[in-house]
């Protein structure tokens, strides 16, 4: 029984770790742009549908990708951002949430159209298959690689928004953009590549998503819902909010699959609920 | 904006331009006989029937031919998975369209919808999509042909079967929906009749994305067979991750629904060793293997039972049509009651009272990738299972109207 | 009057064109197919009442089908297990959502803007997980052959024309009451409120409950459409609870017209003849409704009646 329980918290923490890197996209863009970027789960499909078409039809595989793809995708993120979202600054950030919420729609009915919904099957690479037997479960090799490198990315680009100069100036950006641009920051530059940068770390996780699960057009959608409620519990604004709920997320949920199933899927929206009850901006959110 | 407007009220007023002028083309209501594929097209379920559907359907209806005063038309529509929108396109069909057949269903609830509707207003439902039991059990109307497969038929192949080659001890990973515990109560209950042992379950939401936690659990309970009374991209997504985590082939996997598109979505190298049920192989004899070279031309995908089952019932429909003389919807029920059903979909077929159509189902196992040579050679058929074996009979039906037929011991 | 309330042309152009509506509401059933006009009416409720808190109090919620949905299986299980008729079904609907709402209503409201919204979203999950866990709603199947029964024991609704008129009927009356509490002084506060909350507060207006009873009110309408809708479709099904209606919702609100009282209505009529018209085009139905989302909140933010209106007014004031 206590064999059975490690397997199962292994297994949440590993789910833990991907739902913390799938949700610090989300995190960044809305601490630091104050946007709800609902394109998110477009972004994250892209990430792993764009993997799948590189193997599929250019023989590109996986390590390329892991670089290649969170690129390109951050880069018309990015154009999207200059074209689209700038004309929404200012107004109530309703907006910003319904544009992004109509592109998701856009991408994934293009690609449900073009690719029909069955999805593919992407690999695991090479180097990653097989796994280590532990005395309570098989550990696929590939998952443990999701661990250490959504850990990786996580408190790497925790650090760069918290301890360094570039990100000091993304927090000023948020709270007085007129006032740094006087200091000679080309602000609007800057909160393009946020977007971009966003959008990116969403593909990324799409990327690492592809070996694992089946790469659909509509991964997006099922997986955005579960996102949005570990970053408003975590606290909107805050990347270290993120992180942690997501790992506790995968924990509770682990937990819950082993003693009550079916409320699984549930789980994530009790605990939002409970969370922004008890302290309403979230664990780690900056009271308004 | 504007135009957006005064275009979408015009696409409204279309359908009127559908009204018959006056009842004309003699026994055949307006001249027309019009069959309606409501299936889903972008949907879920849209690999295994969807598109396809439509395509069988129109194969069938060319190769038909004609009758002699009235012409065949086939129409279309996407009802998306939604019960509301299947039941809206199939009422405004049969109000305003004189649509004289609903063709495929696919997923139970649409089909669960519709039925009543077109039952009330007397016009046929020729099911292929759909699973639900309750179809032509308790839930049966004099209109529907319940055609390709039921939840029942797939238990009996699979759990039966499978327990007679061997495999005695089970794992459910049930979806935790009707569909779902419907598949696992059925399959386990032929398990244990058949001399196996059900060793445990656990119910997954619907729909999950990651069983791995499920997976595990079904690994410690030593079962050697783990059941997967799930379908679609549930039954894919716990197919990839058994074999992520080692646990296929020590566990061997049973699906309880599972299609070709499926496997050809996930692949011989994950999939290799599943065990299924299926009502139609396409590589099966040289009549199937020759019908599917022309649904694999028309569509660049090898058919599913669900598209082959569409074909064979659109067809058998039109043929009872022609014989009737009418597209009068009981007069031609009884003639596709009367004559049975031998193509190259299905043998030994014949629709029952209760609007079932029992036929030969086929025990399945996915080859491994160095079994197979060419494209789309999955299957390895392990047995073949007879029709009085792999349906519920008659006697243990909970249709209505299979009690009145075996009361005034009319029909089969 | 406000220039938002003033009409140019005075009282009479607006009765005119309220009259020109009611006469396209009553001929309808003989312009379009009836069902789906019936539709669209149960549509246009659920988004005017929807308008009510998120275009006057300016509140986003993201799990308004908790209260649609709900409400339809509430009027199922009374109509079709209970065999009442028609409108003690619309009654249980309406009860329903009015209890859910106050409910969940009274915990959302302690939070504004994003986190709000979450909650509602959250609220909605729960009661959608709860219907699939319920087995008398009958899960994936949906909740099946509800009656359409006679209204008021005399009126035969199985008749599509019957049914047409007794929607419209429940629509106008769903419809009047929103409109009495939009051109009232409680209608006032809630503009207020959505104008400059700390304002209003300061100026001694109890916010948290006027916020609350617009947000049971506007549960409660949306249930009436909800259960207007199960009764006229003959059945309930899971999506109604799900959030992708909650979206649909906003959809016609922000196309028709955010704060204007027609707008949603036009926009859920544009809306269901969107899907309806593109019905056999596959996904591009989600493409179209995504590209029309993105036109709509970059350039036509007020929506098409707000944009009418204003291009009106404009003319009118010649600026």
């Amino acid at each position: 029984m206590i064999q059975a329980l490690f397997g199962q918290l292994l297994l949440g923490l590993i789910n833990g770790s991907f739902y913390a890197l799938l949700s610090l996209g989300l995190a960044v863009i809305f601490g630091l742009l104050d946007v709800v970027n609902f394109a998110h789960g477009a972004q994250y499909m892209l990430g792993a549908f764009l993997a799948w078409i590189l193997l599929a039809r250019f023989g590109v595989g996986y390590w390329v990708a892991i670089v290649a793809v969170p690129a390109s995708v951050g880069l018309a993120a990015m154009g999207m951002e200059r074209l689209l979202l700038r004309r929404l600054q200012g107004l109530d950030n309703l907006y910003g949430l319904l544009l992004t919420f109509g592109v998701a729609l856009v991408v994934e009915g293009l690609f449900q159209n073009a690719f029909g919904i069955s999805g593919n099957s992407y690999p695991v690479p090479a180097e990653l298959k097989g796994g280590i037997r532990l005395p309570f479960m098989y550990l696929p090799l590939y998952r443990a690689w999701v661990v250490a490198v959504s850990l990786f990315t996580c408190v790497a680009s925790w650090l760069v928004i918290e301890r360094t100069r570039l990100g000091s100036y993304l927090r000023a950006g948020t709270e007085n953009p007129r006032l740094l641009q006087a200091f000679g920051v080309n602000v609007p530059l800057m909160f393009t590549v946020t977007y971009g940068f966003g959008a990116a770390l969403a593909a990324f996780a799409g990327v690492m998503a592809a070996p694992i699960y089946q790469v659909t057009p509509s991964m997006g959608s099922t997986v955005i819902v579960v996102v949005f409620a570990v970053v408003v519990a975590g606290g909107m604004g805050s990347i270290l909010g993120s992180i942690v709920t997501g790992l506790g997320l995968g924990l509770v949920e682990g937990l819950t699959k082993f003693l009550y199933p079916p409320a699984a899927s549930a789980v994530a929206f009790v605990v939002m609920a409970i969370v922004l009850l008890v302290r309403p901006a979230g664990f780690f959110g900056r009271t308004a | 904006m504007a135009s957006l407007r005064i275009r979408s009220f015009l696409t409204l007023l279309l359908p009127l331009a559908a009204l018959p002028a006056g009842a004309a083309g003699g026994r055949y209501s307006d001249g027309v006989v019009k069959v309606g594929v409501l299936t889903d097209m972008t949907g879920a379920y849209s690999d295994l029937a969807g598109p396809g559907a439509v395509a069988a359907a129109q194969m069938a209806v060319e190769d038909f031919g004609t009758l002699a005063d009235a012409k065949v038309v086939v129409v279309s529509a996407d009802h998306q998975n939604k019960p509301d929108v299947a039941s809206t396109l199939a009422r405004r069909w049969l109000d305003e369209e004189q649509v004289d057949a609903i063709v495929d269903l696919v997923s139970s609830s649409t089909a669960l919808a519709v039925m009543p509707i077109a039952a009330a207003k007397k016009r046929i439902t020729l099911l292929s999509g759909p699973g639900s039991d309750p179809i032509t059990g308790d839930k049966c109307t004099p209109y529907d042909v319940h055609y390709t497969y039921n939840t029942y038929s797939m238990a009996q192949g699979t759990g039966k079967a499978v327990v007679e080659t061997g495999g005695k001890s089970w794992f459910f990973i049930t979806a935790d929906y009707v569909f779902g515990h419907t598949l696992e109560e059925d399959t386990a209950r032929v398990v244990k009749a058949a001399g196996g042992e059900v060793k445990g379950s656990v119910r997954a939401p619907f729909p999950t994305t990651d069983f791995s936690s499920y997976l595990l659990q079904a690994q410690s309970s030593g079962a050697q067979i783990i059941g997967l009374a799930n379908a679609g991209a549930d039954t894919v997504n716990a197919i990839k991750q058994a074999h992520e985590f080692g646990i296929t082939p020590k566990q061997t996997l049973a699906g309880l629904l599972v299609f070709i598109s499926d496997v050809h979505a996930l692949g011989l190298e994950t999939a290799q060793g599943l065990y299924l049920t299926t009502a139609f192989y396409w590589d099966r004899d040289p009549e199937s293997r020759a019908w599917a070279k022309r649904f694999l031309a028309r569509t660049k995908r090898m058919p599913t039972m669900v598209q082959a089952g569409v074909y064979s019932e659109v067809l058998h429909y039109l043929e009872a049509v022609r014989k009737a003389g009418t597209d009068d919807a009981d007069e031609v029920m009884q003639a596709m009651r009367d004559a049975p059903v031998n193509d190259f979909f299905a043998h030994n077929g014949r629709i029952g009272p209760d609007g079932l159509m029992r036929h030969d189902m086929y025990l399945a196992q996915v080859k491994k990738p160095s079994e197979s040579h060419y494209a789309w050679d999955y299957y390895r058929i392990v047995r073949t299972i007879p029709a009085d074996q792999a349906f519920q009979p008659l006697s243990d039906s909970k249709c209505p109207l299979v009690k009145q037929a075996m009361g005034t011991g009319v029909g089969r | 009057m406000s220039r938002t309330e003033a009409a140019p042309g005075g009282p009479r152009r607006v009765l005119f064109a309220y009259g020109l509506l009611v006469a396209l509401g009553l001929g309808a059933p003989f312009l379009v197919y009836p069902v789906f006009a019936m539709n669209v009416l149960c549509l246009a409720l659920f988004a005017s009442a929807f308008n009510l808190i998120l275009g006057y109090a300016g509140l986003l919620s993201f799990g308004h089908a908790a209260f649609f949905g709900g409400a339809a299986y509430a009027a199922g299980l009374v109509t079709r297990d209970l065999g009442l008729s028609p409108e003690l079904g619309l009654l249980a609907g309406v009860a329903f959502a009015a209890l859910l709402g106050a409910g969940t209503g009274a915990l959302a409201i302690r939070r504004t803007g994003i986190a709000f919204a979450m909650i509602t979203l959250g609220f909605a999950q729960l009661v959608h997980f709860l219907a699939v866990e319920m087995g008398w709603t009958g899960g994936e199947d949906g909740f099946q052959r509800i009656p359409r029964g006679r209204a008021l024991g005399v009126l035969d609704l199985q008749h599509n024309l019957a049914a047409y008129y007794f929607t419209y009927v429940v629509f106008l009356l769903g419809f009047a009451t929103l409109h009495r509490a939009i051109h009232s002084p409680f209608g006032r506060v809630l503009r207020a409120i959505r104008e400059n909350e700390p304002r209003a507060l300061s100026l001694g207006y109890d916010v948290a409950r006027h916020k609350l009873l617009a947000f049971v009110l506007s549960a409660a309408l949306s249930g009436l459409a909800g259960a207007l809708r199960a009764i006229v479709n003959q059945f309930a099904a899971l999506p109604d609870l799900g959030w992708h209606t909650s979206g649909a919702v906003i959809l016609m609100t922000l196309l028709g017209g955010l704060g204007t009282e027609m707008g949603p209505s036009v926009g859920a009529l544009l809306v269901a003849a969107l899907e309806t018209g593109l019905a056999g085009f596959g996904s591009w139905v989600t493409v179209v409704t995504g590209a029309v989302f993105v036109a709509c909140v970059l350039t036509f933010r007020r929506g098409l009646v707000g944009e009418v209106r204003t291009v009106v007014l404009r003319s009118f004031h010649g600026g």
